[in-house]
């Protein structure tokens, strides 16, 4: 990994995540965990309202389950602890506890699965004022191990194969949800409804 | 409920489907009393915009009356509405700043992503255009599902015939921004390619805001009298050198400022080359801006370009270096309806603004695939065809 042009680009007042030659942080996180793979999701998005509004949402880990589209439900447990229910198809469920491992008030959330958990992950919601008036940045770091077998086929599925594509759908909805309160949708039948093999009679 | 749906190239039919319901708070459902065809469904009906699905319900200027509204909307049954083309939230920046168009929230989340890697960043929300502004279900149907409609429907008085104000959902505001995008100044000459209702709309704008002299460009005699008729000098480019033909009516200035109402015509935007390039995330297919390299070579130094044309793709030999030394601005975009609508309705009741001379044809809805036969065959004397629900046969 050709470090010192990754060093270099920290003299740009641009996000490490624009480099033009890029640290293999996946890995290094995997190795920092001992698991055999990571892959890594990064997305940052502007919400137009003010920031303790959006943490306070988010914080409350209930509300997740109303933007992210795979999760079915956290529950808030003791302490810092909370349990996640990913929706899966058949009768099979996926489902882990997480810890809270950082909570700065207004600023940043991050947060590991405990061990034994059905898919390892660890992420990271840094909060920012945008320029005044403009609301705002909610950054997304997310590292998962990605599961094999059975598991890894219905994870596969469930994320498109691509958790950038679900992490950048999830961040639009919560957008959407905090600024209009609603979020939008264009689901057949009946928020629009077609013909064709869709049709009636 | 009746919807007209697409099939394929061509292929366009009347069928049975599920009526809309109220899925979120702002939403509202409009029974449609009257929808038009708009020149740029010819483009879906000719198969070259990618992304729209057999059965999709077509239409996007449209109105009617509320039947039923979310606890979210402002709107109350019974109201007559007409409804813009563009679905716009009314909370995001973009709203904030009166640019409906560039909506961020209307595009729902998991439609947004194939015009992000087309063009960087999601389109907005509309009606009956295919996936890439949303998936939603058009007006040329009984009922359609307004979403957000505390933010773009206006409320249309009594006193107003449909065929009146029906134009507000698109084409006038449309053609009121390119006039607007001319800047323009006493004693300004505006030429305008293209004399579809958009051009057309254009120059009754222009004149309203204050243009000098308006020259309109086409080819087909019907339009060119239209325009004509309208108080526009008009140039038939089949017969006369266009840019020769500006440069001596314009006393060897050239105009002050031009405008651009064709687009990307039906040529380039081509479905195999954008699904390509929604695939491949490299390229989108060639459009032919053969009238956008007309307008910026034709134009006076330090004039004005507007383009309400659509493009969809990239362009190739635009005049880049015309464009440079003339010191040209060039204004674009889908236009910000939300913001016309009240301005323009004020103006039409004023008699000020005049939208029934470009309807050429009225149909019952359920005539709609003959509608499209029609436009698209016989595009000199077919201007506008209005689609009437209420109607059984065609008057």
């Amino acid at each position: 990994m050709p470090s010192e042009h990754v060093d270099r680009a920290l003299d740009s007042d641009a996000p490490l995540t624009a480099a033009v030659h890029q640290r293999d942080v996946a890995h290094e996180a995997a190795e920092a965990r001992g698991w055999d793979e990571a892959a890594l999701v990064g997305r940052t998005i502007t919400v137009n309202r003010p920031r303790d509004e959006v943490y306070a949402f988010f914080r409350d880990f209930r509300n997740l389950a109303r933007f992210m589209e795979n999760v079915e439900s956290v529950t808030p447990g003791d302490g810092r602890i909370s349990h996640w229910v990913l929706k899966a198809p058949g009768d099979r469920s996926v489902e882990w506890d997480s810890v809270l491992t950082e909570e700065v008030d207004g600023a940043a959330l991050a947060w590991e699965s405990v061990e034994g958990a059905d898919i390892k992950n660890t992420g990271r919601i840094a909060f920012r004022d945008a320029p005044p008036g403009r609301g705002t940045e909610v950054a997304a770091t997310i590292v998962y191990d990605p599961p094999g077998g059975d598991l890894g086929k219905l994870v596969a599925k469930l994320f498109q194969k691509e958790p950038k594509v679900q992490a950048r759908r999830d961040l639009r909805r919560l957008k959407q949800l905090l600024e209009t309160g609603e979020i939008s949708t264009s689901q057949a039948p009946f928020a629009a409804p077609r013909g064709g093999s869709h049709a009636k009679g | 409920m009746r919807a007209l749906t697409w099939h394929g190239k061509h292929d366009v039919r009347m069928e049975t489907v599920d009526d809309p319901r109220i899925v979120n708070p702002r939403d509202a459902i409009v029974r449609i009393t009257s929808t038009a065809i708009c020149g740029s469904d010819l483009h879906l009906y000719d198969s070259y915009i990618p992304t729209l699905h057999k059965g999709d319900i077509l239409g996007h200027e449209f109105m009617g009356e509320v039947v039923e509204v979310g606890p979210g909307s402002t709107l109350q049954p019974g109201q007559r509405v007409v409804v813009p083309f563009v679905i716009a939230c009314g909370k995001c920046f973009f709203c904030g700043k009166q640019q409906f168009a560039a909506c961020d929230n209307s595009n729902p989340a998991e439609k947004a992503d194939m015009s992000e890697v087309m063009y960087g960043y999601p389109m907005t929300g509309a009606f009956g255009y295919s996936h890439l502004t949303g998936g939603y279900a058009g007006g040329q149907a009984e009922y359609v599902r307004v979403p957000y409609s505390d933010v773009g429907p206006i409320v249309v008085p009594d006193g107003l015939e449909d065929d009146e104000v029906l134009f507000l959902s698109d084409i006038l505001p449309t053609g009121w921004m390119a006039a607007e995008n001319c800047q323009v100044e006493p004693g300004d000459t505006v030429a305008v390619w293209g004399c579809g209702p958009v051009g057309l709309f254009t120059i009754q704008s222009l004149f309203v805001q204050g243009a000098h002299r308006v020259i309109a460009i086409d080819h087909h005699p019907h339009r060119l009298e239209l325009a004509k008729s309208m108080g526009a000098e008009v140039i038939n480019y089949h017969d006369v050198k266009v840019r020769e033909a500006l440069f001596e009516m314009t006393g060897g200035i050239g105009p002050d400022a031009v405008v651009d109402a064709v687009g990307m015509e039906s040529h380039g935007f081509t479905i195999d080359n954008v699904l390509d390039a929604v695939k491949a995330t490299v390229k989108l297919g060639t459009d032919r801006p053969h009238v956008l390299r007309e307008v910026i070579l034709a134009c006076r130094k330090g004039g004005r370009v507007s383009i309400p044309g659509v493009y969809g793709g990239v362009g190739d030999k635009i005049p880049i270096g015309a464009l440079m030394e003339k010191g040209l601005q060039i204004r674009t975009g889908q236009t910000h309806v939300q913001r016309y609508m009240p301005q323009l309705l004020e103006m039409i009741g004023e008699g000020r603004l005049d939208t029934t001379f470009l309807i050429s044809h009225r149909l019952p809805l359920e005539q709609a695939p003959e509608g499209y036969r029609m436009f698209k065959e016989r595009q000199d004397e077919v201007t506008k065809i209005v689609l009437k629900t209420d109607w059984k046969d065609a008057a």
